[in-house]
């Protein structure tokens, strides 16, 4: 009776592997965030790279363990004897077949080790040597604990845009993110487009991107930065070039005025509170530079740098009560009384 | 029992590290008390009696990341486009030891929210009470009046030398 319980436990436990295995490799496919479902030329070799680590590591655990197995069985025939002493050769071995053996063991090993070198530096290298740069863009990437400052670069300074957490690029169109740190060390990381490059403070550092699809693409600081880490996203929008000029038109715009008496007060105890002394928004008296840029703040998907969806209920929590959100955030926690609240919620908002 | 020496020396350390690590995340938004009986600047008092005084004490002291904080809060709110980093330039010098309206905490956060004549702006209703205490403990670090084990082994700026400034007069010699 035991025996078949521990036969229905073990069938149980396989189905729950199986069940965690289809959701992980479901999780891989079609996703926002995911190294292995590709939206760039960039990304499309990484994700080969991974699957023939994937490939030819699995082959390997697949042979040690049953390799593992069978000593495993062998032993369980021979436990009645006597065990070894002086010598851990089992009876009948040859010392010098054993050293042969452990010699071509270790001989496969360093071969594999250099395939597995060979093949990342040679996709590493193929990289670097992808798309027409001459035709490309720059973005400067700023992080900061804990969002992400972006800049776009123009020839002309007044076409140069100033944004935050969210970052619109053409498709078909290579992109050179410019990667600079305000404080500490961060690392831009965009899984469906490239992997991981570090963002250093005094230091520039440079990933070329490109989307070949139209998407929205989740990407997430990839260096332990302080106690908001894991709450520092931004969003990668590829779109057409067409959308990319129109957005990018709209958004170097100053912001636009308030639509009524509410929102008009409402900038008011905007301009007249703590806020501006970290961010700005073109066309008002606000100019701080240590915050994000709220010029077109209510065009942008998510609050504190994707922590929540952008909307009118949550940027009022988080002016509120910014730490109970996401503790230890910059963002100070500024005394609204409850009557400013709604106005200033309504201005904001409507910076569209 | 030496095992339980070890232990416990361990145990007081891990406690007093906790409390110089301690974080107030979530401050008391309140609006600005009035503090400018705590802030007062002669003993002298009409009517002679000995009245009790109020004392406010900054809840920051002693804390690391407060002063931290109010390092950071120091450069973001441009105290240093004036006062450089304690040296000085257009405003006086904050590592000095004499101060013209009082260098106790209280005196600074007053100084902070009223501001002073010949320049000092009134920050008061401008940024949160905490972030004044905070930068209050920072400035309070500046000249050794924190304990050394809440503040930086070193500045992340220029080391600027109480030696070389003038008290009073303002401004660094060299």
């Amino acid at each position: 009776m035991t025996k078949r319980n521990g036969e229905k436990g073990a069938g149980l436990k396989g189905a729950v592997f199986c069940a965690y295995a289809f959701v992980l490799f479901d999780a891989c496919a079609g996703h926002q965030q995911s190294a292995v479902d590709p939206a760039g030329p960039q990304s499309g070799k990484i994700a080969v790279l991974w699957w023939f680590f994937f490939g030819l590591l699995t082959t390997i655990f697949l042979i040690v363990m049953v390799f593992t197995l069978l000593t495993l069985t062998r032993r369980g025939h021979r436990s009645g004897q006597e065990p070894l002493n002086a010598s851990h050769l089992p009876p009948g071995a040859d010392e010098k077949e054993l050293t042969r053996i452990v010699a071509a063991a270790t001989i496969a090993t360093v071969l594999i080790l250099f395939v597995l070198l060979i093949a990342s530096v040679s996709t590493g290298k193929s990289i670097s040597e992808l798309g027409d740069k001459k035709n490309g863009m720059v973005i400067e990437v700023t992080g900061n604990q804990w969002w992400w400052h972006v800049r776009y670069w123009n020839d002309d300074p007044s076409q140069m845009l100033v944004t935050a957490n969210e970052i619109h690029i053409p498709t078909g169109r290579p992109v050179m993110i410019r990667g600079m740190s305000q404080d500490v060390i961060h690392s831009f990381w965009v899984p469906n487009l490239h992997g991981k490059r570090d963002l250093i403070p005094s230091r520039v550092t440079t990933e070329w991107i490109e989307a070949d699809q139209p998407g929205i693409y989740r990407g997430q600081c990839a260096e332990y930065c302080g106690l908001q880490h894991a709450h520092m996203a931004l969003w990668v929008i590829a779109e057409p070039q067409a959308k990319f000029d129109s957005w990018m038109k709209h958004q170097l715009r100053p912001a636009s005025p308030p639509g009524g008496p509410t929102g008009e007060r409402g900038k008011q105890i905007f301009l007249n509170s703590a806020c501006i002394y970290c961010h700005s928004i073109r066309g008002t008296a606000a100019g701080g530079q240590t915050g994000p840029d709220l010029t077109h703040f209510g065009s942008r998907r998510s609050i504190a740098a994707g922590t929540l969806p952008n909307t009118i209920g949550n940027l009022g929590g988080w002016i509120t009560d910014p730490q109970g959100i996401k503790p230890g955030t910059h963002m100070a926690t500024i005394p609204v009384s409850s009557e400013d609240l709604q106005p200033l919620l309504e201005y904001i908002e409507g910076l569209k | 029992m030496r095992t339980l020496c070890i232990f416990g020396v361990c145990f007081f350390v891990v406690f007093t590290s906790c409390q110089r690590e301690k974080r107030d995340l979530r401050p008391v938004p309140t609006r600005l008390a009035i503090y400018s009986d705590a802030a007062r600047q002669s003993p002298l008092r009409p009517g002679g009696a000995e009245q009790p005084q109020l004392r406010v004490t900054n809840p920051y002291n002693g804390s690391a990341y407060d002063i931290a904080e109010g390092e950071r809060l120091y450069e973001w709110y441009n105290c240093s486009g004036c006062h450089s980093h304690g040296g000085g330039g257009i405003g006086p010098p904050l590592i000095k030891t004499d101060w013209i309206y009082g260098g106790e905490p209280e005196n600074l956060f007053d100084t902070i929210v009223k501001g002073r004549p010949n320049g000092m702006p009134s920050w008061g209703g401008r940024i949160p009470e905490y972030q004044i205490w905070q930068i209050v403990a920072f400035i309070r670090s500046m000249n050794g009046q924190q304990p050394r084990s809440a503040t930086a082994s070193r500045a992340d700026t220029i080391e600027q030398n109480p030696q070389t400034i003038q008290n009073r007069t303002g401004g660094a010699t060299k």
